[in-house]
């Protein structure tokens, strides 16, 4: 499985909540590649992934993609993360 | 790695702004000042948010402001801003925010393991209310510390 976590620049609060995944992933007892990306790519990228992560403003620039999209209110919640992966993985 | 240096000089306690914009703009005036970035740094921060809009508000109450590495990035380093009154950066569900973030740092690659390492620090989110409530430049030092 792989889970692309979005932000605007692809080196800050993507990053941020893509360590909070792999936490949450560990959490859950699975396991998924993890990879962050700027709000640029992630229309491309969302296309070879399983799951996107992204803040609500994001999700409605991003716009349809194949993925199944997941919008995350606090990125800093291992918790919140983990609810809402638990029944895609 | 650790978090970049917050000097003091980058601190600021109870600052009184009327909007996002000037508490993003403090941020950026703190790292200023610190000798952290040139002022074209804090102009880039309040344009992330113009472009992309209010994600940078992580988490309940706390913004993130940073933009690009450049070489108005003259060192790295971070800057605290607490509001003596919260304001709205227009997200759904994290307004109003009481602390802002500012980091600057010289390298995509720096900026990730800064950011891994502030996320380690967040983890334990009632850091975010300490801060808002810290009365000492000292005392936010030693919460992000921690």
């Amino acid at each position: 499985m792989k889970i692309l976590t979005v932000c605007g620049m692809g080196i800050g609060t993507s990053i941020l909540l893509k360590m909070n995944t792999e936490k949450a992933l560990k959490a859950l007892g699975a396991s998924a590649d993890v990879e962050a990306s700027d709000i640029g790519s992630a229309r491309g990228a969302a296309r070879t992934v399983d799951i996107v992560l992204i803040s609500h403003d994001l999700a409605e620039q991003l716009g349809d993609v194949p993925a199944k999209v997941i919008e995350i209110q606090n990125f800093l919640s291992v918790d919140e993360i983990s609810q809402k992966l638990a029944p895609e993985v | 790695m650790p978090l970049p240096a917050l000097p003091e000089r980058a601190i600021v306690i109870g600052a009184r702004v009327r909007d996002w914009r000037a508490a993003v703009t403090r941020a950026g005036d703190a790292l200023q000042r610190a000798g952290v970035t040139r002022a074209s740094y804090t102009q880039r921060m309040v344009r992330t948010v113009e472009d992309h809009g209010a994600y940078i508000v992580i988490a309940p109450g706390l913004a993130l402001a940073h933009a690009r590495p450049g070489r108005d990035v003259l060192t790295e380093g971070l800057s605290v801003v607490t509001l003596a009154e919260p304001v709205s950066f227009g997200h759904p569900y994290n307004d109003p925010v009481r602390v802002v973030l500012g980091l600057a740092v010289r390298s995509p690659e720096r900026h990730i393991s800064a950011v891994a390492e502030l996320a380690n620090v967040f983890n334990d989110e009632s850091v975010i209310a300490s801060i808002a409530a810290a009365e000492r430049p000292a005392d936010v030092r030693a919460l992000l510390r921690s």
